[in-house]
């Protein structure tokens, strides 16, 4: 039966050329092969796939894929089994029908019912027969995808089973590959392979090549080689002499990782209390609701994500230059209405003013929970914040960080650049210093107090655009950052900018100078305690207050 | 019966009375609770009639002329974990109206009771205690920490309720009035690390434990510790950290975790909490790590929190459940059809685009199991209903589903699954057959078991 299929598929390729290598007759080993795959005996199941795999045979190798993911079969045909690959399933009259096509030569078979079908399962031992050979190809298809992230990790996952007699491969890939880290990751992956093979002259020209590419990976190979009494003495020497040139360059890696961490967190620490110092610092609001206008912000992210979406799926990667502008233009708006209607009624009641900003806070809260739900939602990055920047082996920067960075110094510039450089920051100052006084001048003290608390509510819904690409968006995001605005705020000194920032860098650089040694649970704990032991010493925070507030 | 209603419709006139008690036809149980007295009162009066009219007689009488079996749904739908715990609410309230659908359970309608604990432990056991002695529900769906089971345990234990828990959890309990539908230690960590282990898995030799701080993560890591070092991974190739709830920074730990990593062979298992997830996986992918590096296996990542994640960073790291929502059975594509028309026809937030995932299903087929055990005692008395549980088998949509014989917990499969760009699993591996669940481990607890049918609960081994 399968003899004269075979033959009536071989007279149809001389028709079509194309089908030429598809429908060749099977060799007599990969028949027997497939007959021993839908046997029960373990052994030679196992050698049928070794046998199906050594062919090399893309068509081979999608069946083993296929065998793998449980969707071959067996159908008795005319006492024959005949083996078939089962493709798109659907339901019929209250059956799983699949689509079958033929093992041997990919025709289509018709459609039968799962249930008249014998399933050759792929159990445990099977699985793990055919991993290597998928992935082997695997590898060498992802070695050439034009994504060099792909790229990358194919050669990671070469590097971490280093074995001599995939060296040709990596040296093709090497040969072509053009992208700096991408050629870091492959040239490790070849120093790693020749590291394993028998050659001393070989080894210890890997061992120094993995110095000199201060390859953290290759600690541990390194360590054996060096540990081992039986390598050449050269080679040992060399692995010696590569350990201590890693080792260095890690400590290096660790100080700026570690200074770039304190750095990052510094700056979200100082987004989140910037909005904050303004409306609390220079107004004396205490504003519970700060942490929920972030939300706010954050929201206002989401919903112009998708309309950009819906809109522009093209331009997806440019919705967040627009919302930065939108979340402080939506949580400026929700400022002023709350300035406007309720807060400015209770100025110089800073207790008053603490319950009902709180309770705005719970209301907005809810609101957001009842408008999207209680569940988080999905704000994606931006293509161009996605993934890092390699500035040295060992240590990739992520751009979302780089972006807040600069965000907030550009932030904090243009805080500086309005308080102290245009008209409308003298009579801010003004007010703040003498509100009384300024308004005998003729500074409009109502509008005033609108325009800074707006400000500062929109700061808190830009740094809310900004923490959608570092955390989670959802109706509890405002509790999450409000307690540490406030540390921030009142360590620096109610009423400076100046202390904000310098307060948002000592925090953040202690935190992560302490992290790596304590765990996250007790860097959090410690500096809560630094924040009070500083403030009994200091209740007025780094820099003391001036201003309306310092008079109450 | 009858009678005894017609006095109760009368009573419900009394103002006073109406504050205490739900009215019969609302489901929304808590709406009486929060208003105080005066309010209601002031409410109005012929507010109040109206009321004690939609209370009265008609609506509680069925079809059939009987009387609702009352269920309790104990599920929060605000604070932190409403985020989870609404979707459980959805799908038991879904399972309650497909039964009711069929002609209800011993040919009476089933009416479900639903509060709302608001993520408070306190709350949740004050709402069982509502829920038992003043609803007189049969039988309880709810909780999801483990801290809210502890908290209600005692309530259901002294009052011999009945609860029927949905989560995985960290064993090392045996409650009689409890029925565990979620999976044990050995039913999820240890099958999970065991592949990571395995030639298939990637054989893989150095494990970062990595978890939130609280009960679950601690006692989890606890476990796979014993397990690791008794399967011979050495000391110090185990690693243990963890973070705070709501933990946003993960610079420091994905850095740790990179050196650690370095040299290959070594894999993540992660208890993050739902909400921490997505920085961590965002810092990992960002600081230039891939699975390829070092695989996350994620112990409480599934579809409903995917929902809520940029998935991107997390594709190709691997998480360990009983159930996917992409596993192919013909009962599981029409337990997600139904699921999505239900939210749908609800209007509840997600609409079609909502998802199922393994609490999901376990909170599902408790519903079923509880309707079957019922049928089969003729009563819904908790101590005849909890004997009938006793190896009650079902056909979940993740596949059969069987009720341990003695200790109250469940027959389940294990899948270890892959994360796909789409928040979905690609299953890759998964158990043979179904898996007997051990409440207490037999990597910790050795001496301990758990039976209520030949002792009184946890017992301890003889040598």
């Amino acid at each position: 039966m399968m003899r004269t299929l075979a033959l009536v598929l071989l007279a149809a390729c001389l028709i079509a050329p194309a089908m030429g290598h598809a429908a060749a007759a099977p060799a007599a080993d990969v028949e027997r092969a497939l007959a021993d795959l839908a046997g029960a005996d373990a052994d030679r199941r196992d050698a049928a796939v070794a046998v199906l795999g050594g062919t090399g045979d893309p068509k081979w190798l999608s069946f083993l894929a296929a065998l793998r993911d449980g969707h071959v079969y067996g159908r008795k045909a005319g006492g024959q089994l005949e083996i078939v690959v089962a493709g798109a399933k659907s339901t019929r009259a209250d059956k799983d029908v699949v689509e079958l096509t033929s093992a041997v030569d990919g025709t289509p078979r018709g459609a039968a019912p799962v249930a008249d079908l014998v399933e050759i399962a792929a159990d445990r031992r099977l699985r793990i027969a055919i991993k290597p050979f998928l992935e082997a190809d695997e590898t060498r298809g992802q070695l050439k995808s034009p994504d060099p992230g792909v790229r990358r990790g194919a050669a990671i996952k070469l590097a971490n089973a280093p074995d001599p007699a995939r060296i040709p491969v990596i040296e093709e890939a090497l040969a072509a590959e053009t992208d700096r880290w991408v050629r870091q990751a492959l040239q490790e992956a070849l120093a790693l392979a020749r590291l394993a093979s028998t050659d001393a002259d070989g080894r210890v020209a890997a061992a120094r090549a993995l110095g000199g590419l201060h390859s953290m990976s290759a600690l541990p190979a390194l360590a054996r080689l060096a540990g081992d009494a039986t390598a050449a003495p050269a080679a040992r020497a060399a692995a010696h002499e590569a350990i201590k040139k890693i080792e260095r360059w890690t400590i290096l890696t660790t100080v700026v990782e570690t200074l770039f961490q304190g750095a990052s967190l510094a700056s979200i620490l100082l987004l989140m209390a910037l909005g904050l110092a303004i409306v609390f610092g220079i107004m004396g609001v205490i504003n519970m609701a700060h942490g929920e206008l972030m939300a706010l912000g954050a929201y206002a992210t989401f919903v112009v994500q998708n309309v950009f979406r819906e809109r522009w799926p093209q331009q997806l990667d440019a919705y967040f230059l627009v919302a930065l502008p939108v979340s402080f233009l939506v949580a400026a708006a929700v400022g002023v209405v709350l300035e406007r209607g309720v807060i400015r009624r209770l100025y110089g009641r800073p207790l008053e003013t603490l319950l009902l900003t709180w309770g705005a806070s719970l209301i907005i809260q809810q609101g957001l929970r009842l408008w999207f739900g209680a569940a988080n939602v999905d704000v994606a990055s931006p293509s161009w914040l996605s993934g890092g920047v390699p500035v040295m082996v060992g240590l990739t920067l992520p751009w979302n960080r780089v972006f807040i960075m600069a965000l907030a110094a550009v932030s904090v510039a243009g805080m500086y650049a309005l308080l102290f450089r245009t008209a409308a920051g003298l009579r801010i100052r003004a007010v703040t210093q003498n509100r009384a006084m300024s308004a005998c001048l003729g500074v409009r003290a109502g509008r005033v107090d609108a325009l800074t608390f707006a400000l500062g509510a929109g700061l808190a819904g830009l740094a809310g655009c900004a923490l959608t690409q570092i955390g989670n968006v959802g109706p509890s995001l405002g509790q999450n950052y409000i307690v540490d605005s406030f540390m921030v705020v009142v360590t620096g000194g109610v009423g400076k900018l100046a202390g904000t920032i310098l307060a948002a860098g000592g925090i953040g650089g202690l935190n992560k100078s302490i992290e790596p040694a304590l765990g996250a649970v007790f860097a959090k704990v410690a500096i809560l305690i630094v924040v009070i032991l500083f403030l009994q010493r200091r209740p007025a925070g780094l820099f003391a207050a001036r201003g309306r507030n310092a008079e109450a | 019966l009858r009678h005894r209603f017609a006095a109760r419709s009368e009573q419900e006139r009394d103002l006073a009375d109406a504050t205490r008690r739900r009215p019969d036809g609302k489901h929304e149980g808590d709406v009486m609770a929060v208003y105080s007295r005066r309010d209601f009162l002031r409410g109005g009066l012929a507010a109040g009639a109206g009321l004690a009219a939609l209370g009265g007689m008609p609506s509680i009488i069925t079809a059939q002329g009987k009387e609702p079996i009352k269920i309790g749904v104990l599920h929060s739908l605000s604070g932190t974990m409403a985020i989870s715990e609404v979707s459980l609410r959805d799908v038991v309230l879904m399972a309650v109206e497909e039964i009711n659908a069929k002609g209800g359970v011993l040919g009476r309608k089933v009416q479900p009771v639903v509060v709302d604990p608001a993520s408070n432990w306190d709350l949740f056991a004050e709402k069982a205690k509502q829920l038992l002695l003043q609803e007189k529900v049969a039988t309880v769906f709810g909780c999801w920490t483990s801290v809210s089971r502890k908290s209600v345990l005692p309530v259901f234990e002294n009052n011999n309720g009945l609860l029927f828990y949905p989560v995985q959890y960290e064993g090392e309990e045996c409650s009689k009035n409890v029925f565990y539908t979620g999976a044990t230690p050995n039913q999820q960590l240890i099958p999970a690390a065991e592949y990571m282990m395995s030639k298939e898995g990637g054989s893989y030799k150095k494990f970062y434990l990595l978890g939130t701080d609280y009960v679950f993560p601690r006692t989890a890591n606890k476990i796979l510790r014993a397990y690791l070092l008794a399967k011979g991974i050495p000391k110090d190739s185990i690693e243990e950290e963890y973070t705070p709830f709501n933990h946003q920074d993960y610079q420091t730990i994905v850095g740790k975790i990179k050196r650690f990593a370095s040299g290959g062979s070594a894999a993540v298992l992660s208890t993050i909490n739902g909400d921490s997830n997505v920085p961590f996986y965002k810092e990992f992918g960002n600081q230039g790590l891939r699975s390829e590096n070092a695989p996350i296996m994620a112990f409480s990542v599934a579809e409903d929190e995917l929902r809520g994640m940029d998935t991107g960073a997390l594709v190709g790291h691997l998480a360990a459940w009983n159930y996917y929502q992409s596993v192919d059975a013909p009962q599981n594509k029409k337990f997600v059809t139904a699921f999505k028309e239900y939210a749908q026809k609800n209007n509840l937030p997600g609409g079609a685009k909502r998802v199922t995932d393994d609490p999901m299903e376990a909170a599902y087929f408790g519903v079923y199991v509880w309707k079957q055990a019922v049928e089969k005692a003729k009563s819904t008395e908790v101590d005849a209903v909890r004997k009938a549980v006793y190896g009650q088998e079902f056909l979940a949509p993740g596949g059969k589903i069987k009720m341990d014989e003695a200790n109250h917990h469940t027959y389940k499969p294990v899948l270890i699954g892959e994360i796909l760009k789409d928040g979905q699993f690609k299953v890759v591996s998964r158990s043979k057959g179904l898996v007997k669940a051990e409440p207490w481990s037999q990597y910790t607890s050795p001496d301990k078991g758990c039976d209520w049918v030949k002792e009184k609960g946890t017992y301890t081994k003889k040598a």
